[in-house]
């Protein structure tokens, strides 16, 4: 156990961002006062935007660790386009957009290029969304693993192809709504399918450190930054990151939607060393699917009159499973 | 651009923030303060959120600073104030309340410990004379002289205290505690008279010359009733044996069997006393259900704890050859109760009443335009009686008759005396609106149950006066201290500050809480719904 999740508790502990009883040192670095803000105002983000907060947190802690020697490369979706619309930029770090699918292979070059340079010291982040990591930029990516190329991959997962309409992309979650999977037949929405788990997929790969967070748990979050950080090669980091347009949730709830995920176990927060498991954030307050669900139009069907109860069940199955799988939850 | 860019660097590190996305909102987020639920609860109107987070931080002498405030007997009130601040405390909601009492009973003591005093303004020159030296009178004397009043106590007993010393068991509250407090408010400047009975307020304050009074004496008379009885059984009532306790050190010998006919708290503390004082058998008669009983459930489950028995659904009829004529009633489902016109007897040596106490008004015979009611004074919203410059508080006027009440009178009236002697008028402030439970996100805190205190082994309960319940060490009361939610008042945990996606807030600093940036706030409310203490909220933008 970290030292940050050992302290005492006091009024919220460790739940909050901070905490006024506790020194500076121990709380996130998104708490204090001089966080680098890697990811500034001004970007063009839907109302609520958990993409944005996510790139903000992941990359203010890298800032934090490599006392501001970053280089950034982005793939192209959502967190591409918003903040760097010509001629504005909202990154307050060195930031590199070349394609949809080459970011990892992209930032392979950058870091060897560093390397030329004799500029070891600076750590390269590739990132995207669930689009380019899960789907187009994957051949790249894997390839990136495979030569455990000295980067820090890091996706936010808003599961679909949000920035051009949301289509279904490989993240897309089973029975789930979207531009091209649509309510119709007696299945509507996204279909079940095998699932595609990046990160177990990353972890198969036997990469140094493999890792899921979410914006919910800042803490967390940041700890498993600095895990990556700590280490050389390889890393993969997937941030779950709600999309109120994309969803068809309330901005106000992308927090309350992240935390839910985790909750309810369809999002299981884990780390890998070398392929294997070394430990789970466990579900604090465990709920049933349908608290996350029905907060999000994209899966109202399942709850009409009507609907196929198989649906909704199928997806009550996935969390239980992952439950079992990472061992999520101690309570009966 | 200002200046030339390296090469392939395209865009300007900054150049966003010429996009102001505060055009996008049609709702704002604010920061506000919410009023607690303990703080509305408490009839003292003391500020329990400020010192509690004092508390967390260490800050004992400055979250003292915050009660006596508004109340000059944290130690006192630590022990006999029933709390009802922890009945509203929104962590009910949760698992149990934060122990409000046991954390101020601890700062109490620590101020008895260490000696910390409070001041007073430079003197006014106005007389104030106060009628009473029980918690209300205390309380208006107290904070009277902090204004820079001066204030003379008069009262016709020989002690101070009031109820608090002949009515409250030293049990509950130990002598030395409630000498300090009022020492305390006598170092202040306040003058006492003790054994002085005033016969006649307006004449007094006329010969005196004092500006204003403030009249506070309590409920002293013991109601009682006439009941057919052959005198085989001694009658006593409640006031005239607690008072006996206080002024002999002891009880009033009355017999082996004792019966108790009230169930409110004075009769409670009339049973557990007449236990302490070798009593073996002691049987509190009330003519109604248990659930109706008008005593704190605590009180009643020590008293049981301790050996008193309990018959409810009784009516003492007469007392005949040692024995207390009972009649018996039945209660329907809602706890109305009516008689069956059936009879028993209760061997007894002595009944004390516990019915309830009136007051002793002989003092306003000759005060024009005061109006009593029901044993009550009739006061206005200022306090004032009928009378011009004579204010009056406690259990002389309508309420509910406990110390923190009357020493919330006495605060107000206070208030109202200061204003009436510089000729202006107070008006308080505006109460902010209240930190329900639904104006929280409780996920952000961690349950933790309510420490309680040491208790009393149950021998020594039975047999000697020793305080009951003990103190929380320093640790423990931090500790319990933390349990508070800050409902409503922001206490800094950067949740806000955190969860915005558009770097739209600016934190300020220790004790400086936030700032939002509306420039580019999108007004999304992720910081209001991620707020856990409710101290923010939208409000519509204005077009």
């Amino acid at each position: 156990m970290s030292v940050k999740e050992n302290i005492e508790f006091a009024q919220t502990g460790n739940l909050t961002a901070g905490n006024r009883l506790q020194d500076i040192q121990v709380c996130s670095v998104q708490a204090t006062q001089d966080r680098a803000n890697a990811l500034d105002s001004g970007h063009r983000a839907c109302q609520g935007c958990g993409e944005a907060l996510g790139a903000r947190m992941a990359i203010d802690k890298v800032m934090e660790l490599s006392k501001n020697k970053v280089h950034v490369v982005n793939a192209t979706g959502c967190l591409e386009v918003f903040t760097t619309p010509f001629p504005e930029t909202s990154w307050n770090v060195p930031w590199l957009h070349s394609l949809f699918g080459n970011a990892p292979a992209v930032a392979t070059g950058v870091q060897a290029a560093l390397k030329a340079k004799g500029m070891e010291d600076v750590t390269v982040i590739a990132q995207g969304g669930d689009g380019s990591t899960v789907d187009i930029g994957f051949g790249c990516l894997s390839g990136m693993f495979e030569r455990n190329d000295d980067v820090l991959y890091i996706c936010y997962d808003n599961e679909a192809y949000m920035n051009t309409g949301v289509q279904r992309s490989g993240a897309t979650p089973p029975t789930a709504r979207t531009a091209t999977t649509p309510l119709s037949g007696p299945h509507p929405g996204n279909n079940f399918g095998q699932g595609k788990s990046v990160p177990k997929i990353a972890m198969a790969h036997g990469i140094p450190y493999v890792a899921t967070a979410t914006i919910a748990n800042v803490r967390d979050l940041e700890r498993k930054v600095a895990k990556a950080m700590s280490m050389k090669g390889a890393r993969y980091l997937h941030i779950h990151v709600p999309c109120p347009l994309g969803w068809g949730s309330l901005p106000k709830d992308t927090i309350k939607l992240a935390r839910l995920a985790v909750e309810s176990g369809l999002y299981p927060l884990f780390e890998a060393e070398q392929g294997v498991l070394t430990g789970v954030t466990k579900i604090r307050k465990k709920i049933p699917v349908d608290e996350y669900l029905k907060l999000q139009r994209r899966f109202t069907h399942l709850f009409k009159k009507g609907a196929d109860t198989a649906d909704l069940e199928g997806v009550q199955a996935l969390a239980d499973a992952h439950i079992a799988h990472y061992n999520l939850w101690d309570g009966e | 651009m200002a200046f030339t860019l390296p090469y392939a660097i395209t865009l300007e590190v900054g150049s966003s923030l010429e996009n102001k996305t505060g055009s996008w909102r049609t709702e704002r987020p604010v920061y506000l303060d919410r009023l607690p639920p303990c703080n509305i609860e408490c009839p003292a109107g003391e500020n329990i959120q400020a010192w509690l987070g004092l508390s967390q931080e260490g800050k004992y002498r400055e979250a003292w600073e915050e009660i006596v405030h508004n109340n000059p007997l944290p130690a006192v009130h630590g022990r006999v104030c029933y709390h009802p601040c922890e009945d509203g405390c929104n962590r009910k909601q949760m698992e149990s309340p934060v122990s409000i009492h046991a954390v101020e009973r601890f700062l109490g003591d620590e101020a008895v410990k260490n000696n910390w005093k409070v001041s007073a303004a430079d003197s006014t020159g106005k007389k104030v004379l106060v009628v009473g030296a029980g918690p209300g009178g205390l309380s208006a004397a107290y904070h009277l002289r902090r204004m820079g009043h001066n204030v003379t106590v008069v009262d016709s007993k020989s002690a101070p205290g009031g109820m608090m010393r002949y009515g409250i068991p030293s049990y509950r509250l130990p002598r030395d505690v409630l000498d300090t407090e009022v020492k305390r408010i006598e170092d202040l400047g306040v003058s006492f008279k003790y054994n002085t009975r005033i016969d006649d307020v307006a004449a007094t304050m006329k010969a005196d010359g004092y500006d204003a009074a403030f009249l506070a004496v309590g409920a002293h008379i013991a109601r009682t009733l006439d009941m057919p009885s052959d005198d085989s059984v001694t009658i006593t009532d409640a006031v005239t044996y607690l008072n006996d306790i206080e002024n002999n050190g002891k009880a009033t010998a009355l017999g082996k069997k004792v019966a108790v006919y009230g169930a409110g708290n004075t009769a409670m503390d009339v049973a557990r006393s007449a236990r302490r004082s070798g009593v073996e058998d002691v049987t509190i008669i009330y003519r109604g259900v248990r659930e109706n009983m008008p005593a704190h459930a605590f009180e009643i489950e020590e008293a049981i704890e301790e050996g008193i028995k309990i018959a409810t659904l009784r009516s003492v009829k007469e007392y005949k050859g040692g024995n207390i004529v009972l009649e018996i009633n039945e209660a329907d489902a809602d706890g109305r109760t009516k008689s069956t016109g059936k009879t028993e007897t209760l061997q007894a040596d002595a009944i004390v009443y516990a019915l309830g106490q009136l007051v002793d008004t002989d003092l306003l015979k000759n005060c024009s335009g005061i109006v009593e009611t029901d044993n009550v004074i009739e006061i206005n919203t200022q306090m004032m009686t009928g009378m011009d410059g004579v204010f009056a508080g406690g259990d002389m006027v309508p309420s509910a008759r406990t110390v923190t009440t009357a020493v919330g009178h006495g605060k107000k009236a206070a208030r109202y005396i200061d204003a009436y002697l510089k000729g202006e008028s107070y008006t308080p402030a505006d109460k902010h609106e209240t930190a329900s439970f639904d104006k929280l996100n409780t996920w952000y805190y961690e349950e933790e149950s309510m420490r309680e205190q040491p208790i009393l082994d149950l021998d020594k309960r039975k047999t000697t006066f020793d305080e009951v319940l003990g103190d929380l060490d320093e640790q423990t009361a931090q500790r319990e201290a933390m349990r508070c939610m800050s409902c409503g008042n922001c206490f800094e945990c950067d949740n806000c500050y955190t969860v915005c996606p558009d770097n739209a807030i600016t934190k300020l600093g220790p004790g400086k809480r936030f700032e939002i940036k509306y420039d580019y706030c999108k007004g999304c409310g992720m910081c209001v719904e991620e707020c856990p203490c409710g101290s923010m909220l939208m409000a519509p933008e204005e077009l």
